[in-house]
């Protein structure tokens, strides 16, 4: 039997090399645009909105992860709406000499 | 045709590389815009990639969640003050904590016989998670005023965190390998007290740092999540996130001349210090009060006047008034920039959103390294609110505990003109030297009714 590769090794890969792709893009962003960056960054780490989907959309779950979920679900749309939407405000905000 | 997890697979990495532009489009303000749509479109796929996935069955809770989300995101979008930035980023990456939290542990709930590793990721998530949760909660209460900004200290508190940083660590590895859930819900539970622990230390001129390490922490959490659910997105997700926050900490305590160590165990800076009698304390300290005339007489003739914003700028309003003055004295023919320095503010970047929201142009404001060279061919600098970033203590005082932070080097301006409603010092507490220079002048106010001031008197006399 061949042996097979950790699903947890390739999530590593993916993790390091993620890290790496991070770090040389943000360096590129200019330092006036750090408070929408922040924003933006917090909108898109209301990802975990996919992991609170996997929780509250499973019936198999049971009512009270279903009732977690829900809670999660909730909070990282906050994070998700909220958090794009202000990015966009403050962006728009930014203007060069008419 | 069946949505397989090959096709959400292929789903999730369009929208992982629709946010590294989104990140991308930061570069410039002039791509930024689009940079948050693509970061827009991603998070749509990424949704409906995992709406359409096979797990997800029911979607009466879903469809809640996420309008009462909607709903009370937008109108928290739509209604906070610029000012309040900080404030509202904070409360926003505490959800982030909490919902990583409460996935974990839903997660752990719903899968039927999770493996060590697994649960070792699973420990990984919530203890991130709640240290995000609660940190973001105190950095929040300091930001708003609900607590005080200055740090708070007792001894043996390193030793302590260090304490329950440890028995932490040791109840994630106990459940990871028994599957314990009262181990689990302690763990939870002493993660939440590290949260709080952590970031009550830290003074209010700290914040810069502490909003991008809690900004990193909240992309950990996802990351961490994303391993345990075996989610490739979310690892991508949180890593860009967690590299942004860790690089946004490194900047701002460069910016400070200080560690990040430093920073998270030092706790010096105050938002209560009262200051009594402005004018009697200068005059005892022997410097120099102007009036608003005086400040004007000086600004109206001058070639170049740069205005040098902090803190106080955003706690009085005054960005308005400044873009005012800005166009009075422009219309006089005189050129006007703004300066900012790398930690001005309650986070990265806080003055030029400000400034940016008063319809100041972004290419009137300079970062430190461009403008600073300007400086000595400037007639009139006008500080704002502002008072450690341009403390030549920094470069001259070998004792001074700001010595070595790169600062605004006003005081090779021919005039300057600070605004200040009290003779205290900066949140690092260190006394200004720029304010006994032969040069210097303060104005006593509040900035914007000093400003408002100045524009009226542009406006009304006028030689």
């Amino acid at each position: 039997m061949p042996e097979v590769l950790d699903p947890s090794i390739i999530a590593l890969y993916v993790f390091v090399l993620a890290c790496f792709i991070g770090y040389w893009v943000v360096w590129g962003v200019t330092p006036s645009l750090h408070t929408p960056l922040v924003a933006l960054t917090n909108a898109i780490s209301g990802i975990v909105l996919v992991g609170a989907l996997l929780v509250a959309g499973d019936p198999q779950a049971g009512i009270l992860a279903q009732l977690i979920g829900f809670i999660a679900v909730l909070l990282a749309s906050i994070n998700v709406f909220g958090g794009f939407l202000v990015t966009h405000r403050m962006l728009s905000m930014f203007k060069k000499k008419k | 045709m069946d949505f397989t997890v090959n096709h959400q697979a292929l789903a999730y990495l369009v929208a992982a590389i629709l946010f590294i532009l989104g990140l991308k489009g930061l570069t410039h303000p002039s791509t930024a815009r689009r940079g948050n749509v693509y970061g827009m479109l991603g998070m749509l796929i990424a949704v409906v990639a995992t709406l359409l996935s096979r797990e997800v069955q029911s979607y009466g809770f879903i469809i809640a969640g996420m309008t009462g989300g909607a709903v009370i995101g937008t109108i928290l979008a739509q209604r906070i003050q610029m000012t309040a930035m900080p404030q509202l980023v904070a409360a926003l990456h505490s959800f982030v904590g909490l919902a990583a939290v409460l996935v974990a542990i839903g997660t752990f709930i719903k899968t039927a016989s999770p493996g060590a590793v697994m649960m070792g990721e699973l420990s990984a998530g919530v203890i991130i998670g709640a240290i995000t949760f609660t940190g973001s909660v105190i950095a929040f209460g300091k930001l708003q005023g609900l607590l005080s900004g200055a740090p708070v200290k007792f001894t043996g508190q390193h030793l302590l965190n260090a304490a329950m940083g440890l028995a932490t660590i040791a109840l994630g590895v106990y459940f990871a390998l028994t599957g314990s859930v009262w181990a689990l819900a302690l763990m939870t539970l002493l993660a939440l007290i590290i949260g709080v622990t952590l970031i009550i230390p830290i003074g209010g001129a700290d914040m810069p740092v502490v909003i991008s390490m809690l900004n990193s922490y909240s992309g950990w959490a996802a990351a961490a999540t994303g391993f345990t659910l075996h989610n490739d997105l979310l690892i991508i997700v949180g890593a860009l996130v967690g590299c942004s926050g860790a690089i946004l900490s490194y900047i701002m305590c460069k910016a400070m001349n200080r560690s990040i160590i430093n920073v998270v165990f030092g706790g010096f800076g105050s938002d209560d210090a009262v200051g009594d009698s402005a004018g009697a304390q200068a005059a005892e300290k022997g410097v120099k009060s102007a009036a608003v005339e005086d400040a004007v007489y000086w600004m109206e003739d001058a070639n170049r006047v740069i205005i040098i914003p902090g803190y106080g700028m955003a706690v009085a309003q005054a960005q308005h008034s400044l873009k005012e003055l800005m166009e009075l004295l422009e219309a006089r023919g005189v050129e006007v920039k703004f300066a900012i320095h790398p930690v001005a503010g309650r986070m990265p970047g806080h003055m030029n959103v400000l400034l940016a929201e008063a319809d100041i142009p972004y290419d009137r404001v300079l970062e430190m390294d461009e403008i600073n060279p300007d400086f000595p061919s400037t007639d009139v600098v006008l500080v704002v609110g502002a008072n450690d970033v341009v403390n030549p203590a920094a470069k001259e005082d070998k004792t001074s505990p700001i010595y070595g932070m790169p600062i605004l080097e006003a005081g090779r301006a021919r005039q300057v003109y600070f605004l200040k409603r009290s003779m205290r010092p900066g949140y690092s507490g260190v006394d200004n030297l720029l304010f006994y220079q032969e040069n210097t002048s303060l104005v006593f106010g509040d900035a914007k009714d000093t400003i408002d001031g100045m524009n009226n008197a542009l406006k009304g006399g006028g030689h």
